[in-house]
């Protein structure tokens, strides 16, 4: 690894490496022999693209590493060259990723396995560099599949589980990878990075099978369909990620028999639920504060506990209801928002509600909170304070529905 | 020295030497629903013959992409993929980049395979222009941009582009009681920009379907050179320039004739004026009024002589005052610009 700093070699083939969010991806790139990948600047994103074109030029990897002159062009180029065959790479961060949104639209109803790496942060105005969610939320109804990771390890990992979902040819439908910015992307952690014999156990070439375009496949792609097509073209897309669910499923099982690394149940991780009368809910980087500041409140005798979202598309609404129908009350962070939305709640806790309104379980009320946006630190008092509050929902007692967490009064 | 840029082979496509010499084999064929005179339905045509079978075309969004590709109906024979707007560029590079990446890892077998993408002038000289400018800055992919140029946004019901000419009637410049031009832009000079910012960029050239030959050999120039290359083509549009569709030829050669439309090439640097422009500056034959050309066409119905006359003054400022006439507009002396009262 010339680009990380190897703390130890283990047994085996796996190598330690000290290295950040951004960097786990480069390498899960590098190992997944990614052919084709554009680059823009933006923080806090491009530190992935920093790190892989050092290990294009060091020689570590081949593909074709093109730098953009705008997100638009970055993401269609690539969408482009995975119509061609190709196994592509892309990503962007806030304001940048909506610059790119035409073509985020397109790729998924072309049907791209392409695999983007989101560096989570607060869209202008007023200019910040720290994380929102709301940049890689705003693509939630498109086909994009969407999964949030909360630390270098689980970042890399996730980028190869990401492109054999992807490019399974039951899905074919692109996935972004959601980073906190700062807090992820920045920040190292002690990494196993596997073998390469490994990742190609695990990770079949990319076949375009017949929507490759091709001489010798001559299709035309993408004509216009209009009110006598388009309803079918989007049922089949929907059906694909219906199917995403159970491949995801499937990806993670063969990953354990592969790399010896369990994630549980792939779409949520449950911390300290066993015994726990509430829980609270949020997704990435939240989950650090959160789980220092349950473990100081469990020392208090407090029984709560931590569910995090990992995939938010496809989302797992059955198995969350299933799980969430077991406490009294559950509050939901959203390092996000969604104004005008049902309640004002932030996007997550409003799919949380939905999933909860259909399940066939019990429907404990779901508190809304709104908080660490634009990459303000949500503290451990802050969650103490979110706490209380949802323990005094699970006693009965009304509570707003949304609170703001941290804000300046 | 070193060798920087490693280009991948391209197919040899020697220029066709007579009309009679052409192959017969159409990759353009029925299936689209272009009008009646439509020019860029017929660059469609020759440019997909003239590239042959190992092509792959990317089409931006326009007149020919929806009226091309009605789902079941396609009239593409070689690949075809739709790109967005603004995307010619990118479609061109992505494409491009990852033939060259797959053939050399061996992903895909080695063959030299044309990448083709065209956009209107909409999606060329307004929304794609930085993408296009971008991958003509790219040396290592073999890609041609073919910008075809009906000078309005003909499918959406013909606005005026960037590539619209001064005074014309669109739908977003009607003329009104009170004022009689609402488009006061030249029309933006897209192949000498391209040519002029873009130094590894070897091939551009501006063409015409009135001289489809020519037309060709350009365009197979443009494939075989490598790297990526760029082509506008001035295309006639009867519905968006307002004229019976039986005069579409006879307006592309008046385009050329009137010298509104040069043709030239600039291969490898080195600009050369062709066809009939060639002959005017030569001298040996004389520029047509700007007013022949003007009069047959209903965009331009409302212009008065002052108008016209202002037209024909901006077309022999190309020819007399630019440093290339005709191709480039940096002037050998500066002189004031007056337009005609309102």
């Amino acid at each position: 690894m010339a680009i990380a700093t190897v703390v130890e070699q283990q047994k085996g083939t796996e190598e330690t490496a000290l290295i950040t969010g951004s960097e786990a991806i480069a390498v899960a790139c590098k190992l997944a022999d990614v052919d084709v990948i554009t680059a823009y600047p933006i923080r806090p994103y491009d530190t992935v693209m920093q790190y892989i074109c050092k290990l294009v030029a060091n020689g570590e990897m081949d593909c074709e590493y093109i730098v953009a002159e705008g997100e638009h062009s970055q993401f269609e180029i690539v969408k482009h060259a995975s119509a061609a065959g190709a196994r592509v790479f892309c990503g962007s961060s806030g304001v940048g990723w909506m610059y790119a949104m035409e073509a985020l639209t397109v790729t998924p109803a072309l049907r791209i396995p392409m695999i983007a790496m989101v560096g989570n942060r607060a869209l202008d105005d007023p200019g910040a560099f720290g994380v929102e969610h709301n940049d890689a939320l705003a693509v939630r109804d498109l086909g994009w599949q969407l999964v949030w990771v909360d630390n270098a390890q689980e970042a890399l990992d996730t980028a190869l589980i990401a492109y054999r979902v992807a490019e399974d040819r039951r899905i074919f439908l692109p996935c972004a990878i959601s980073c906190d910015g700062a807090f992820l992307t920045h920040s190292q952690a002690v990494v196993k990075i596997p073998s390469q014999e490994q990742v190609n156990k695990f990770l079949p070439r990319y076949n375009r099978g017949d929507l490759l375009l091709h001489p010798d496949n001559p299709i035309t792609v993408a004509p216009q369909g209009n009110e006598d097509w388009v309803m079918e073209i989007r049922r089949q897309n929907y059906a694909a990620i219906e199917r995403s669910y159970g491949v995801i499923k499937e990806a993670y099982a063969e990953f354990e028999k592969i790399f010896g690394r369990s994630y549980g149940n792939p779409f949520f991780e449950e911390y300290m639920t066993s015994d726990a009368d509430i829980v609270l809910m949020g997704m990435g980087t939240l989950s650090t504060p959160v789980k220092v500041a349950i473990r100081k409140m469990r020392d208090e005798g407090k029984k709560v506990g931590f569910v995090r979202m990992r995939w938010f598309r496809p989302f797992a609404a059955e198995d969350l209801a299933k799980c969430l129908s077991r406490f009294k009350a559950v509050g939901v962070i959203d390092r996000d928002y969604s104004m005008g939305s049902p309640y004002n709640s932030g996007v997550l806790a409003t799919e949380v509600r939905t999933a909860l309104y259909c399940g066939s379980g019990a429907k404990p009320p779901v508190l809304g909170f709104i908080a660490g946006l634009g990459g303000r630190e949500v503290t451990v008092p802050d969650v103490e304070k979110i706490t209380a509050s949802v323990q005094q929902a699970a006693q009965g007692k009304t509570q707003p529905l949304t609170q703001w967490i941290g804000l300046r009064e | 020295m070193a060798t920087v840029v490693k280009h991948d082979p391209t197919q040899a496509l020697d220029p066709f030497k007579s009309v009679k010499k052409l192959p017969l084999e159409e990759y353009f064929t029925s299936g689209h629903r272009t009008c009646q005179g439509c020019e860029s339905a017929l660059l469609m045509k020759l440019m997909a013959k003239a590239a042959g079978p190992r092509t792959i075309v990317l089409g931006s969004t326009g007149c020919m992409y929806v009226a091309n590709t009605t789902y079941y109906s396609t009239s593409w024979v070689v690949p075809w993929m739709h790109t967005q707007l603004g995307s010619s560029g990118s479609a061109a590079l992505g494409t491009a980049a990852a033939l060259k990446v797959l053939m050399r890892k061996g992903k895909m077998k080695n063959e030299p395979i044309n990448v083709i993408a065209f956009c209107g002038d909409g999606g060329g000289a307004d929304m794609g222009i930085s993408g296009i400018s971008a991958t003509l800055t790219h040396p290592d992919y073999n890609c041609l941009i073919l910008m075809y140029d009906n000078e309005s946004y003909a499918n959406t019901d013909i606005q005026l582009s960037g590539s619209t000419p001064w005074g014309a009637n669109t739908t977003f410049s009607t003329p009104g009681k009170v004022k009689r031009i609402m488009h006061h832009r030249w029309k933006k000079n897209m192949a000498g920009m391209m040519a002029a910012g873009h130094p590894e960029c070897k091939y551009v050239s501006t063409i015409s379907m009135s001289y489809g030959l020519h037309a060709m050999n350009s365009m197979r120039k443009a494939l075989a050179i490598g790297g990526p290359t760029f082509v506008h083509s001035l295309d006639p549009c009867p519905k968006g320039w307002d004229y019976d569709p039986y005069l579409s030829h006879e307006i592309g050669e008046l385009a050329v004739n009137t010298g509104v439309w040069p043709l030239y090439e600039i291969e490898n640097g080195v600009l050369r004026l062709t066809g009939r422009t060639q002959q005017i500056a030569a001298g040996k034959i004389r520029r047509q009024p700007v007013r022949d050309y003007l009069t047959k066409q209903g965009r331009f119905a409302h212009f008065t002589a002052d108008d016209t006359d202002y037209f024909q003054s901006k077309i022999d400022e190309m020819w007399t005052k630019w440093l290339y006439p005709g191709v480039i507009p940096f002037r050998k002396e500066i002189e004031a610009d007056s337009a005609p009262a309102e």
